[in-house]
């Protein structure tokens, strides 16, 4: 086997795999989201307009954006300052692992957790209670507080793994700069700001992608605590496709996987460029 | 690629990992040089600061375990409120007061369900792993060392299929299962794991790290590409392959979406969807089940954290 065409042996399996597996099965998708579910004849752009009428997709979709638009910079931020306060203490690994460490909890763990947590007799209420709090005696899960429990989940379970990217993004950023600027009499934070900041953009882009990525896994957590039909505030996409399977709407389950599939190619495409620009 | 050439940086210094940043009062020397007691003990303080949150995100470990060890009729004290629906809250102790193993031994000898389950789960994350093993670490391997027509025009394609979350590929996962047969069979999950682009992309962060002209020479010497994939790229990528499997093993052992969608029968279910089946009444098995299905992610995490660090980053990687 030679250097020039090795490759194909190497590469074959897999991409034989994701092309049965993903890439085909998808363009039968985009052919079925114009065809009409049980007969498969034409129908033009009739799902899709049954998709962008339907209350419970705007509902889904405004509430993943919001989802997305809360929970990442505030992880991107939350990573950041924790990485930059943790690279000045020596027991860093410690630290980092106890961050880590929700990672191995597994979700359905979680999910028993929670309950006890945030039901209405659940710990929250009774510290509400004790120290008169407001919002007291609620179901947490059944209001729209669900919606910050579970960003809350969100950040508590990544927050290690976004730390874990910055420091190795911080540590990445030439030592040699730093101590130049130093020389130079910049103090920390104008060191922090006009030179480790502006050589973190590279991982900053990264960070958002993982966060992005690990944003639409938290769907287990909400299921397993809430169920199929949870409280409005953290009705997602997720769950909208789940239920549209389950009830074998299969015709709108096309159409909005490939506006879904688009939006987020679209997103991806944009995010590398930038992310290549670096 | 700055990310690559920062870990060979650090791995020359042979320092660990992120240790001790640019920024701040410990510099490159920052361990020879001798610190003022009041750079020690702001050291110290922020180091306070710092644990206390990481100690509150483990309080959730602490409620399984001790509520894992607690009789039924303590427990049952404990949670009154949510089992008979009365007034007051739940109240709970981080000291059982009579500790027992009760609920282990009743889960563990009484409920054959457990065990089947169990089973499943580990046996569909060892055939995901050692699928993706087979299927996905070549894979790596073409795209790190080949240079190939459209190379980098599938490594987009493999990035994007990476970030599409299971809801898009639903539908079409469906269709070519139902089509296959596979529809409520083990294979229904595995398959579609095992052609994951997530390893893929783990691996080749690992294996960028081989210096190009290591294998270069190994082939003036005669190799055949097998031969240098087998005997230098596994055991040189192994950082990255291990990175791959770690992070595999917490991601499939928590299989959700997938046996929901696809696995109707529910003595094919993994393990993680049979914990919320339990209810209240039987919250002891519940909290001592919890425990066993953390035990193998734990033992995972603690022996390979480096790993695990390793990986995060190597997927945030570029080439």
């Amino acid at each position: 086997m030679g250097k020039r065409r090795a490759w194909v042996f190497f590469l074959m399996p897999s991409f034989a795999g994701v092309l049965l597996f993903v890439v085909c099965p998808f363009a039968d998708v985009v052919k079925r989201s114009f065809q009409t579910a049980i007969t498969g004849e034409f129908a033009g752009l009739r799902n899709y307009r049954m998709v962008f009428g339907n209350t419970a997709f705007r509902t889904a979709v405004k509430n993943t954006f919001l989802f997305t638009g809360f929970c990442i910079p505030l992880m991107v931020a939350m990573g950041l300052f924790l990485a930059l306060a943790l690279s000045n203490v020596r027991h860093v690994r410690f630290i980092k692992s106890l961050y880590l460490f929700p990672m191995a909890m597994p979700t359905a763990a979680v999910a028993v957790v929670w309950k006890m947590l945030f039901y209405r007799q659940g710990f929250l209420n009774k510290y509400a209670v004790r120290f008169s709090l407001p919002g007291r005696a609620v179901d947490y899960l059944g209001t729209g507080a669900a919606f910050f429990l579970l960003a809350g989940t969100y950040i508590w379970k990544n927050l290690g793994y976004t730390v874990v990217l910055w420091l190795a993004g911080i540590a990445g950023v030439n030592g040699e700069m730093m101590e130049a600027a130093k020389v130079d009499g910049a103090g920390r934070l104008e060191r922090l700001v006009y030179v480790l900041l502006p050589n973190l953009k590279g991982s900053m882009y990264t960070i958002v992608v993982l966060s992005f990525l690990n944003s639409f896994k938290i769907y287990r957590e909400a299921y397993l605590v809430a169920g199929a039909y949870p409280h409005e505030s953290i009705y997602m996409l997720q769950h909208l496709f789940n239920n549209w399977f389950v009830n074998l709407d299969l015709d709108k389950m096309a159409a909005a996987a490939v506006v879904c599939g688009a939006v987020f190619l679209v997103g991806i495409l944009f995010l590398q460029r930038a992310w290549d620009e670096r | 690629m700055k990310w690559m050439e920062m870990e060979r940086e650090k791995e020359m210094k042979g320092s660990r990992f992120a240790g001790h940043g640019p920024f701040g009062f410990m510099g490159e020397d920052g361990k020879k040089r001798i610190r003022g007691a009041a750079g020690l003990c702001r050291g110290y303080l922020l180091e306070g600061v710092l644990l206390f949150p990481a100690l509150l995100v483990c309080i959730p470990f602490l409620i399984l375990i001790t509520g894992s060890v607690m009789g039924r009729g303590e427990l049952g004290e404990y949670l009154r409120p949510v089992l008979n629906g009365t007034g007051g809250y739940i109240s709970w102790s981080l000291m059982p007061d009579y500790p027992t193993f009760g609920n282990y031994g009743r889960l563990l000898l009484e409920t054959p369900q457990f065990f089947v389950l169990f089973w499943n789960s580990m046996g569909m994350v060892t055939a995901i792993l050692l699928g993706q093993f087979v299927i996905g670490v070549p894979a790596a391997w073409a795209f790190a060392v080949y240079e190939f027509p459209l190379c980098r025009w599938l490594l987009t394609v493999y990035i994007v299929l990476m970030l599409l979350p299971f809801q898009v590929t639903m539908l079409s996962s469906y269709l070519v299962l139902d089509g296959m047969g596979l529809m409520n069979t083990p294979g229904a999950v595995v398959l579609p794991a095992v052609f994951s682009t997530f390893p893929v992309f783990v691996c080749y962060g690992g294996f960028l790290q081989i210096p190009k002209e290591m294998l270069d020479s190994a082939r003036m010497d005669g190799a055949g590409e097998w031969l240098i994939f087998l005997k230098f790229g596994i055991p040189l990528g192994k950082g990255g392959i291990l990175s791959a499997m770690v992070l595999g093993f917490l991601e499939y052992w928590n299989l959700m979406e997938q046996p929901l969608a696809f696995l109707e029968d529910k003595a094919l279910w993994p393990l993680s969807l049979y914990l919320p089946e339990i209810g209240w009444q039987q919250a002891g098995y519940a909290f001592a089940a919890s425990v066993i299905t953390l035990v193998p992610a734990v033992f995972v995490f603690l022996a390979g954290q480096d790993y695990l660090e390793k990986g995060i980053v190597y997927a945030g990687m570029k080439g």
